[in-house]
C-alpha cells in the first residue's frame, strides 16, 4: 500500500458503508489533542524537537502497538507534494493547519481511513475518528483507546486541576472536539435553520460549514460540535451533543415530510431539475454543484429519484473539489477549466460511467 | 453598521458568540474577510479562532490582586520564554509551563471561554494514576462523613480502611 491510494480514492472505506441516520447524518467524527510532557508545543518547538516529537510518536506505530485497531501506514508530511495534501484535507484526513503550517508533520492513517493520527499539527498529537451516519459514541470510544496507547507509550502534558494542556485555550480539559455533519435541506427550504443554529449556539455548541472553522456552509451541509471542553466530562460532552443532533435529526424529518405533503410537485421539479442539470450541464462551479447535490440527495432520500445511491453523492462531494479534480486528471486547472472539468466528472458518475481522465482505479 | 477592520464598506459577515449570557460579536465586510483567509479553507493565516480569542484577553479583571501588580509584558513563561503580551496575542501557549506561568491570569479566560475552570473527564492512566488515587480518597471521605454522620459505623469502619489502603497505595506512587 502506498500512499497514493489515500490520495486517489475519494471514498474512505468508512464512507462506502451507511451508518444509521444517514439520511441526515453524513458522519460522526471525534477528534482528541495532546501534548508530550517536557517538550514545548509545535508553534515554539526547534526543527530538532519537532523531529524528537515525531520519532517517539511514530514509534507507536511502527512497535506494531495500534495493531489491535487495524492496519496503519506513517505518513510523512515532507513525503508529500502540495497537490497530494491539499486532497487529504479534502478527504478529511488532515487538517488544513497540519497541510500548511506544520513543522515534521505526518499523519498515521487506518487503511480503512477511520482513524487519522495527526503529530506535530497545533498540538503534538491529534487523534480523529471518523464514521459514517450517527456513531459519535463509537467514535468517542474508539479514539480513547487509541489515546489509551499513546498514553501508555509517551508522558502527556496533563494538570491535576485543568486537564489535558493544549496549545489553545479553547481545546485544554479534555481535548475533545466531537462533531456531526448533517444534511439539513428542509430545514433550510423552509427557513427554520437559522432559528434551529441560534438555539445550537446556546448550549455550547458550534456550527459550521463542510470544511470546518471558517468555511461556508455550502450544499446545506452543517456541522455541529462542541464549544466547551474544559468543566464537563467527555461521556457529558458526546452526550449533550447527541441529544441536541438527536433533535435536530427529528425536526428535518419532520420538514422534509411536511414539504412531502403540502409541496410534492415543488420538490420533485426541485429535485429532478438539479438532477437533470447535473447529468447534462458543461460548466459547473464548485458552489452549484454543492447545491445542486444536496437535491438529489434530498431527492434520493425521499425516495424520488432511483437513479442515484448516498454512495455517489458521498463520492462526488469530494471528487468535485479542486484538489481532487486535479489530482484525477493529472493537471493544473486555472477555475474555468476545472468548472468544465467539474461538470465532465459528474455527468460521467451520474450516467453510470466511471472512466475519466485515464487514471487507472 | 460598517466593518470592524476597514470602517469603509458595510459589514456583512456577522459572528455572534454566547457563553453563558457572554456576547462576543464580529461584524466585518467581504473584502476584508477575504484578506484574513475566509471562506478559502487550508489558506495560512486563516481567519481563526485565535483572533477571536485575543479578542477576549484583552479585558482587565478586576478583582485579581496579582494582575495589577505586573505589566503582560514581564509575565514571562521560563521555560519557553512566551510572554503574556505575546499570549494574548496570539491565542496561544508555548508549553505546557504556561499554564503554571500565567496561572493568576486564566481563570476569567477559561471562565469565558468554558464557564469552568477546572477538568471533570478523563486521567491519564499511567502518569495519572496518582490523580485517579486522589480522587477516590476524596470520594471516599465524602461517604465516609456520611456513614459517621448516619451512625452507621460498621459501614463507616469499612470505609476507613479502604482509605487506609489507598492512601498506602499512593505513597508507593
Amino acid at each position: 500500500m502506498t500512499k497514493h491510494r489515500f490520495s486517489e480514492d475519494a471514498l474512505s472505506d468508512w464512507m462506502r458503508g451507511t451508518g444509521p441516520d444517514s439520511d441526515v447524518v453524513i458522519s460522526s467524527r471525534v477528534r482528541v489533542a495532546r501534548n508530550l510532557r517536557n517538550q514545548p508545543f509545535p508553534m515554539l518547538a526547534t526543527s530538532q524537537q519537532a523531529a524528537e516529537v515525531l520519532n517517539r510518536l511514530t514509534e507507536v506505530s511502527r512497535s506494531g502497538k495500534l495493531d489491535a485497531y487495524g492496519r496503519f501506514d506513517t505518513i510523512l508530511l515532507s513525503d508529500l507534494s502540495e497537490l497530494d495534501k491539499r486532497v487529504l484535507v479534502e478527504k478529511h484526513l488532515i487538517s488544513p493547519n497540519l497541510a500548511n503550517e506544520s513543522r515534521g508533520g505526518a499523519v498515521i492513517l487506518s487503511e480503512n481511513e477511520a482513524v487519522s493520527i495527526m503529530i506535530n499539527e497545533e498540538d503534538h498529537l491529534r487523534i480523529q475518528c471518523l464514521y459514517p451516519g450517527f456513531q459519535i459514541g463509537k467514535a468517542w470510544t474508539l479514539a480513547s483507546g487509541i489515546d489509551d496507547i499513546f498514553e501508555d507509550a509517551a508522558d502527556y502534558a496533563f494538570d491535576e486541576k485543568r486537564g489535558y494542556l493544549t496549545t489553545c485555550p479553547t481545546n485544554v480539559g479534555t481535548g475533545i472536539r466531537a462533531s456531526v455533519m448533517m444534511h439539513l435541506p428542509a430545514l433550510v427550504l423552509t427557513q427554520q435553520i437559522n432559528r434551529i443554529l441560534s438555539a445550537v449556539t446556546q448550549v455550547g455548541l458550534a456550527v459550521r460549514g463542510l470544511y470546518g472553522e471558517g468555511s461556508e456552509a455550502l450544499g446545506n451541509l452543517f456541522q455541529i460540535s462542541n464549544q466547551v471542553t474544559l468543566g464537563q466530562s467527555e461521556d457529558e460532552i458526546i452526550e449533550n451533543l447527541h441529544g441536541v443532533a438527536r433533535q435536530i435529526i427529528e425536526h428535518e424529518r419532520a420538514a422534509r415530510k411536511r414539504l412531502l405533503e403540502e409541496s410534492r410537485i415543488r420538490i420533485e421539479d426541485r429535485v429532478n431539475r438539479s438532477f437533470g442539470i447535473l447529468s447534462h450541464a458543461a460548466i459547473m462551479d464548485s458552489k452549484e454543484a454543492a447545491q445542486r447535490l444536496s437535491d438529489v440527495r434530498l431527492g434520493a432520500d425521499l425516495g424520488l429519484l432511483k437513479e442515484v445511491t448516498p454512495n455517489v453523492l458521498n463520492e462526488l462531494l469530494v471528487m468535485t473539489q479542486p484538489g481532487f479534480l486535479q489530482q484525477t486528471f493529472n493537471e493544473k486547472m486555472s477555475p474555468e477549466q476545472r468548472d468544465i472539468r467539474r461538470a465532465e466528472l459528474i455527468r460521467d458518475r451520474l450516467n453510470g460511467k466511471n472512466d475519466h481522465g485515464g487514471v487507472e482505479r | 453598521m460598517f466593518c470592524q477592520e476597514c470602517g469603509k464598506r458595510p459589514a456583512t459577515l456577522h459572528f455572534t458568540k454566547i457563553v453563558n449570557g457572554d456576547k462576543t460579536e464580529f461584524h466585518i465586510c467581504e473584502s476584508c474577510a477575504r484578506e484574513k483567509g475566509e471562506g478559502i479553507p487550508g489558506t495560512p493565516n486563516s481567519f481563526s479562532i485565535h483572533s477571536l480569542l485575543s479578542g477576549l484577553l484583552d479585558f482587565n479583571s478586576p478583582g485579581s490582586a496579582a494582575h495589577s501588580q505586573l505589566s503582560p509584558q514581564s509575565v514571562r513563561c521560563e521555560q519557553c520564554g512566551l510572554t503574556y503580551a505575546q499570549f494574548s496575542k496570539i491565542g496561544r501557549f508555548g508549553c505546557s509551563n504556561c499554564y503554571n506561568a500565567f496561572a493568576d491570569r486564566l481563570d476569567p479566560l477559561l471562565k469565558r471561554v468554558h464557564s469552568s475552570t477546572s477538568h471533570n473527564g478523563k486521567i491519564p492512566k499511567r502518569s495519572g494514576a496518582q490523580i485517579g488515587c486522589k480522587r477516590e480518597i476524596e470520594q471516599l471521605r465524602r461517604e465516609l462523613q456520611t456513614y459517621i454522620e448516619q451512625e452507621e459505623f460498621e459501614q463507616a469502619a469499612t470505609l476507613r480502611d479502604r482509605i487506609r489502603e489507598l492512601e498506602r497505595k499512593l505513597a508507593e506512587l
